[in-house]
């Protein structure tokens, strides 16, 4: 295993720092990477989703400390794993920010202070400065990077992944921080797992016996099948109303934070899975699991395992960011009444969708009942809930498994109906399907 | 083949993800190691509530385990560890994934999959065990004498 990747003339020549410094430290980055992966090649990508340039308070206290804060700082030492300080060159290829940590509007509902918001902006400025299209979601399908069915990406959220590559049918694998901003710079990504036919056969079958209908039955299962394969390929046969985006987006967010599964494929619906032979393309299931009654129960109380106290503080949708047809849901389920003083009401969107929740009156009629429509982020990710929050509902199996092990929470995991209810009356009453 | 007298020595030969020798105390989880979300690299501890290893640290131990899962954050919160001093000292892995490749890359430290027998079978917490990451070695110094492997 001396091997190492076979490299392009161009590829070579990025390097060996004929492009400059930044694509050399780029390039030696990706160059370990793939020895690392064990990749033979490297295969170009003209579609980067990563967040370069950003920082949490520890990143910024750290590159401060060490005498060289600033952004290309940030960009060199973190981003690009580089022991040298370079200048950040422009993006090279389309290339979009996921979400961030702050809203540009409501940052201090979020509870942050104006100089912590202000490196915000610094920071997306920055991005924003070397092209990088800050479309600030985990949805960028919903904010207009739909890739094409086929086309090679340098995709990270781990919820955005799995959609690419389900949903569309286009490649990408779980990418990090570092291998984004290097593609970034240098437009290539290792030649590996999910960008070769091979590594996107169906590993392991989850027969579903009974009708998967709602968003909730479709993050239930999500987190099932997460859980069950971890970070293979499942491919799912059996009772399903065909799932759509909103559906979709749900399911592959649990799958992908219950296990790491990157790629699924549901018999009938998924573009590479017309037939279970497509689906598994020669590759016998290594497993076959079965979801009926009893494993939708023991998944809706797992993600309720620690909830407790049915009084409800804080109740927080759009996770992954909410489509404008979620937002319009919750305007509907809320019926024109208002948010219990007692519990406060954050909706998550991107800001693309929020210009058009804003157009549609949405945005509004959410205000009116006491609602909050925020963007570019999330409760998890800003590590911001409305003080004094102990007890949160949520209609997200994502966000219910990772709000209580950053903040210490309880989280009740429902259906969208029951969340609202929730944010009505202060009090949960969703029960087990 | 012992040089410890009443221990056993166990030699793995896998290939190398990061070059570089270390070694120390082994942590071993049958599941995968969470990212972004179930860590908290500051501390070195992972934080993900159904997780085995709840509560326990990994800093400057030999960290074995199947496999990375979770959040794209995986690498970044790896690097985090590296700038906190929480970092393990070596990893040990089964399955290979853009996680795994890439946290192990950017945390600088000797990491090594592809073994010839299972390590989560052979490796018990508190080993004392040596990876070569080079050469693609895991040399085990059992604590617990004639138990596994």
């Amino acid at each position: 295993m001396a091997e190492s990747v076979r490299l392009t003339d161009r590829e070579k020549a990025m390097l060996d720092g004929r492009q400059g410094k930044a694509r050399q430290k780029a390039m030696d980055l990706l160059v370990r990477y793939a020895d690392a992966l064990g990749a033979e090649r490297f295969v170009e990508t003209r579609n980067v989703a990563g967040v370069p340039g950003s920082a949490n308070p520890f990143l910024q206290n750290h590159y401060r400390d060490k005498g060289a804060g600033g952004h290309d700082a940030i960009f060199s030492f973190f981003d690009l794993d580089s022991d040298e300080l370079v200048e950040a060159p422009p993006a090279a290829v389309p290339t979009c920010h996921l979400q961030g940590g702050a809203d540009p509007l409501h940052w201090e509902a979020l509870g942050m202070a104006p100089g912590v918001f202000e490196g915000h902006q610094a920071r997306e400025a920055f991005a924003a400065s070397r092209g990088v299209q800050m479309l600030k979601t985990c949805t960028p399908y919903l904010a207009g990077n739909v890739p094409a069915k086929g086309e090679h990406c340098a995709w990270m959220e781990s919820s955005a992944v799995i959609y690419c590559n389900s949903v569309v049918g286009a490649r990408t694998n779980t990418e990090g921080r570092e291998s984004t901003s290097a593609a970034m710079l240098t437009g290539v990504i290792p030649d590996w797992g999910l960008h070769r036919d091979e590594g996107r056969r169906g590993t392991h079958r989850v027969d579903v016996e009974l009708p998967v209908e709602s968003v909730m039955d479709w993050g239930l299962l999500g987190y099932f099948v997460g859980d069950f394969v971890q970070e293979h390929v499942p491919v799912l046969a059996g009772r399903y109303g065909r799932p759509d985006l909103v559906r979709h987006k749900h399911f592959g967010a649990s799958a992908s934070s219950s296990g790491g599964v990157e790629l699924y494929h549901i018999v009938g619906a998924t573009p590479e899975a017309e037939t279970l032979e497509t689906a598994f393309s020669g590759n016998t299931p290594v497993e076959t699991f079965r979801y009926g009654s009893a494993e939708r129960r023991a998944t809706w109380e797992k993600l309720n395992a620690n909830a407790r106290d049915r009084d409800v503080d804080y109740v927080m949708l759009g996770c992954p960011h909410a489509a404008l047809e979620q937002i319009q849901e919750a305007c509907r389920l809320l019926e024109g009444r208002r948010v219990s003083a007692n519990c406060r009401l954050w909706i998550f969107t991107s800001r693309a969708v929020r210009e058009m929740a804003d157009r549609e009156g949405c945005t509004k009629t959410l205000a009116d009942a006491g609602a909050l429509l925020l963007t570019d982020t999330c409760s998890a990710f800003a590590q911001a809930v409305p003080p004094g929050t102990k007890v949160a509902a949520l209609d997200s199996a994502k966000q219910a498994h990772y709000l209580p092990a950053i903040l210490g929470v309880q989280a009740w995991f429902g259906s969208t109906r029951d969340c609202i209810n929730a944010a009505l009356t202060g009090r949960w009453s969703g029960e087990a399907p | 083949m012992s040089q410890i007298a009443g221990a056993r020595t166990i030699v793995l030969r896998g290939r190398k993800v990061v070059g570089g020798r270390a070694e120390g105390e082994a942590l071993v989880t049958r599941g995968a190691v969470p990212g972004w979300g179930g860590v908290n690299p500051v501390l070195g501890v992972i934080t993900e509530v159904h997780h085995d290893l709840r509560g326990v640290s990994f800093k400057d131990k030999v960290l074995v385990c199947r496999g990375a899962k979770g959040s794209s954050g995986w690498s970044a919160m790896s690097h985090t560890t590296r700038l906190a001093g929480t970092s393990p000292r070596a990893l040990v892995f089964n399955e290979m994934t853009a996680k795994i490749a890439l946290g192990a890359v950017v945390m600088r430290i000797p990491s090594v999959t592809g073994l010839d027998r299972d390590p989560l079978e052979i490796i018990e917490t508190g080993d004392w065990v040596i990876v070569d990451g080079d050469a693609g070695t895991v040399e085990i110094r059992k604590t617990h004498d004639g138990r596994s492997g």
